[in-house]
């Protein structure tokens, strides 16, 4: 039972702000991951929970107490390194035993808890080699197996699996998610890769440039996005956004992208859900998924011309041209000939996002 | 092999012109070397081998007769001689101690961020960078019972370091560590500042204590370089003359190097004190062999 709790925390290098006014709280058994690209002060976040940076300001509460003066080793946190740390002049074993040996736990219980790690993450066999020997995944699975093997309040982890190569890292993802549902630990998780946060997150936490950004489940953050900035950083391909106006039609609202001749339609719900937004600078978020091809004219399409197309297998990625902008649109794959060719499209109205353009935030249109 | 590596001669080169091929220019640069080292050291080497079996001196005209075993026989029944081993080998250990403990422990004290690091290291170094005479020389003045500033600053009176005999060799080593800690240090210093900070981190978070942290961590991951500086420092002190023959003359500070000394140039004992060379000869050899096995297996982990 563990509950982490950060309020109000400060951090400076030298005369940069690195974290900027940090509230978060995270609840017993959820696995959190902290997204963000690099510099945006996540991994300094999550080292000053565990103890290896101090803060400037605030608190960190570890159920309920302050920590924030405490060193790392009475914090009672595991944390698994980018780079593993494992020591390499000791065998497996004796890294896995490391952190028991330390605090001077009998013999037996060592030996009997570092076999029941290694067999639950199916490295008993290499037990007796050194870490030079061993594979990066393997070298993560003992770097996971030295922070689980003292039972800590929580595990920290620090881009474990970003210098493995990608098939390995879907492997290990999938394995990582497993263990965490099967020993339930809260568990902290730093990442760039906004795939590995979505697969495997509870909540997402997006930080970007020492300031929380939002926080919610990835279903959340991938259909909500607070603000520009998460809008574009969560979901591959990145989300459109185009400077767009809206104005009033017969019957509907149309949203006019860039200079583009005529407008897309939407329901005239839009107008009142803006709340008087409408007249000013707007941009509009649509993911490819969000903006509809067909070959066929139909009502409420516009006529429009592909340019480029990036067959990606299971889809195609298809800019299409709308005034001088362009959008990307996902299709199935070999949907579109080449470029040159007239389709037409539309955007899914539920699919849309507005921003206001000078603050960045999103105006929460769902229609 | 060794042909491959020598890459061919820029044909529009100069000493391609002049007609200089590879090889020799090869030659043109080592083998002077491998002349030198010939004239002034193989051939003694080899010279003095067949000496320490005759019973030359080389004060007289009379012919080197040959005797066999009959020096070594001698010099190892000869308790004198063990005696001078037997202070050799103390005035090793307490100095190679020494420097051990003092230099990796400066080190470890500098092994951090502190304000003048580089020069700090640098003026530590400063002993090394003496000649062994020099140091000697000074050392006996800082010794002087009498104006000497060491038994001044200790308030030890007209305490006699170089003259007391249950002292002299002490203060001789005592020298050595104030010469060459910082050689130790400097080594300790490379190994030190080899082992990632990750690890500390990581040892921090598995909640180990300074010293668990220290002994489990820090220790075994500098010690190849470690045991580098005691094989250099072994073999050094083992040969030491020069500090010793300038410090004292204290039999009981007399090392086996000095007594060669004197068996060579002062006794004239020419095959005899060959003979002896050799002995020590095998014995640093059997050492270091020692060491560097321990090395190896050190390294492997």
């Amino acid at each position: 039972m563990t509950q982490i709790e950060l309020s109000g925390v400060q951090k400076y290098f030298g005369a940069v702000q690195v974290i900027k006014d940090l509230n978060l709280k995270i609840d017993d058994n959820e696995f959190i991951v902290l997204l963000g690209q690099s510099g945006c002060g996540k991994t300094t976040t999550l080292r000053a929970i565990a103890g290896l940076e101090t803060i400037d300001g605030g608190d960190i509460l570890i159920d309920g107490k302050p920590v924030q003066h405490l060193k790392a080793a009475d914090r009672d946190i595991a944390m698994v390194f980018q780079s593993f740390s494992l020591y390499p002049h000791m065998s497996v074993y004796e890294n896995i035993a490391f952190p028991l040996r330390a605090t001077r736990k009998s013999k037996a219980e060592i030996d009997q808890e570092v076999r029941s790690v290694a067999k639950t993450l199916q490295i008993t066999d290499l037990l007796a080699k050194k870490p030079s020997a061993l594979s990066g995944g393997d070298m993560q699975r003992v770097a996971i197996g030295r922070a689980l093997v003292r039972r800590p309040k929580a595990m920290l982890m620090d881009e474990p699996i970003g210098a493995l190569d990608a098939k390995l890292r879907e492997e290990m993802r999938a394995e990582i998610k497993r263990l965490h549902i099967k020993q339930g630990s809260t568990s902290i998780y730093v990442t760039h890769d906004q795939i590995e946060a979505m697969s495997l997150a509870d909540r997402i936490v997006i930080m970007h440039e020492g300031v929380l950004q939002q926080v919610g489940s990835p279903d959340d953050v991938y259909s909500h996005p607070a603000n520009l900035f998460v809008a574009q950083f969560v979901g591959s391909p990145v989300m459109n956004v185009a400077e767009a106006s809206v104005t009033e039609k017969a019957s509907a609202a149309s949203v006019t992208v860039g200079d583009a001749a005529t407008g897309f339609e939407f329901p005239r719900a839009l107008l009142s859900k803006l709340n008087g937004h409408a007249g000013g600078k707007l941009a509009l978020g649509i993911r490819p998924e969000g903006v509809i091809v067909r070959h066929e004219a139909a009502d409420g399409f516009l006529p429009v011309e592909t340019q480029i197309v990036e067959p990606l297998g299971s889809f195609d990625i298809v800019d299409i041209k709308v005034g001088s902008r362009m959008l990307r649109a996902r299709t199935k794959s070999g949907f579109v000939s080449g470029p040159g060719e007239r389709v037409f499209a539309r955007i899914d109205p539920a699919q849309a996002h507005f921003f206001d353009v000078a603050s960045g935030r999103s105006l929460g249109v769902r229609l | 092999m060794a042909t491959t590596m020598i890459t061919t001669l820029d044909r529009s080169s100069r000493a391609a012109a002049r007609g200089l091929s590879d090889i020799s220019i090869r030659n043109l640069f080592i083998i002077p070397t491998i002349l030198f080292l010939i004239v002034f050291n193989i051939f003694p080497l080899i010279y003095s081998l067949g000496y320490s079996f005759t019973d030359f001196r080389a004060s007289t005209n009379a012919p080197a007769n040959f005797i066999g075993l009959q020096n070594y026989r001698d010099l190892l029944n000869d308790p004198y001689v063990w005696s001078n081993f037997a202070i050799t080998a103390k005035y090793v250990i307490i100095s190679v101690a020494g420097q051990l403990l003092v230099g990796f422990g400066v080190a470890m004290l500098l092994n951090r961020d502190i304000p003048l690091k580089g020069l700090l290291t640098t003026l530590l170094l400063l002993p090394m960078m003496l000649s062994m005479a020099v140091v000697g020389l000074f050392w006996k003045l800082l010794y002087d019972p009498s104006f000497g500033i060491i038994n001044y600053a200790l308030g030890l009176g007209t305490f006699e370091w170089l003259s007391d005999p249950n002292m002299a060799l002490y203060a001789v080593a005592l020298t050595d560590i104030w010469m060459w800690s910082p050689f130790v240090m400097l080594l300790s210093l490379a190994g030190l500042s080899a082992v990632p900070k990750h690890l500390y981190e990581a040892a921090a978070i598995d909640r180990a204590g300074p010293f668990y942290t220290f002994f489990r961590i820090t220790l075994p991951l500098v010690a190849p370089i470690l045991m580098i500086a005691v094989i250099f420092r072994t073999m050094e002190a083992f040969k030491t003359f020069d500090l010793a023959y300038i410090l004292t003359s204290q039999p009981t500070a007399e090392l086996i190097s000095i007594r060669l000394y004197k068996m060579a140039f002062q006794e004239w004992q020419t095959g005899r004190s060959c003979a002896m060379a050799y002995i020590v000869l095998i014995m640093v050899l059997a050492i270091t062999n020692i060491y560097v096995k321990y090395l190896n297996k050190v390294k492997e982990r």
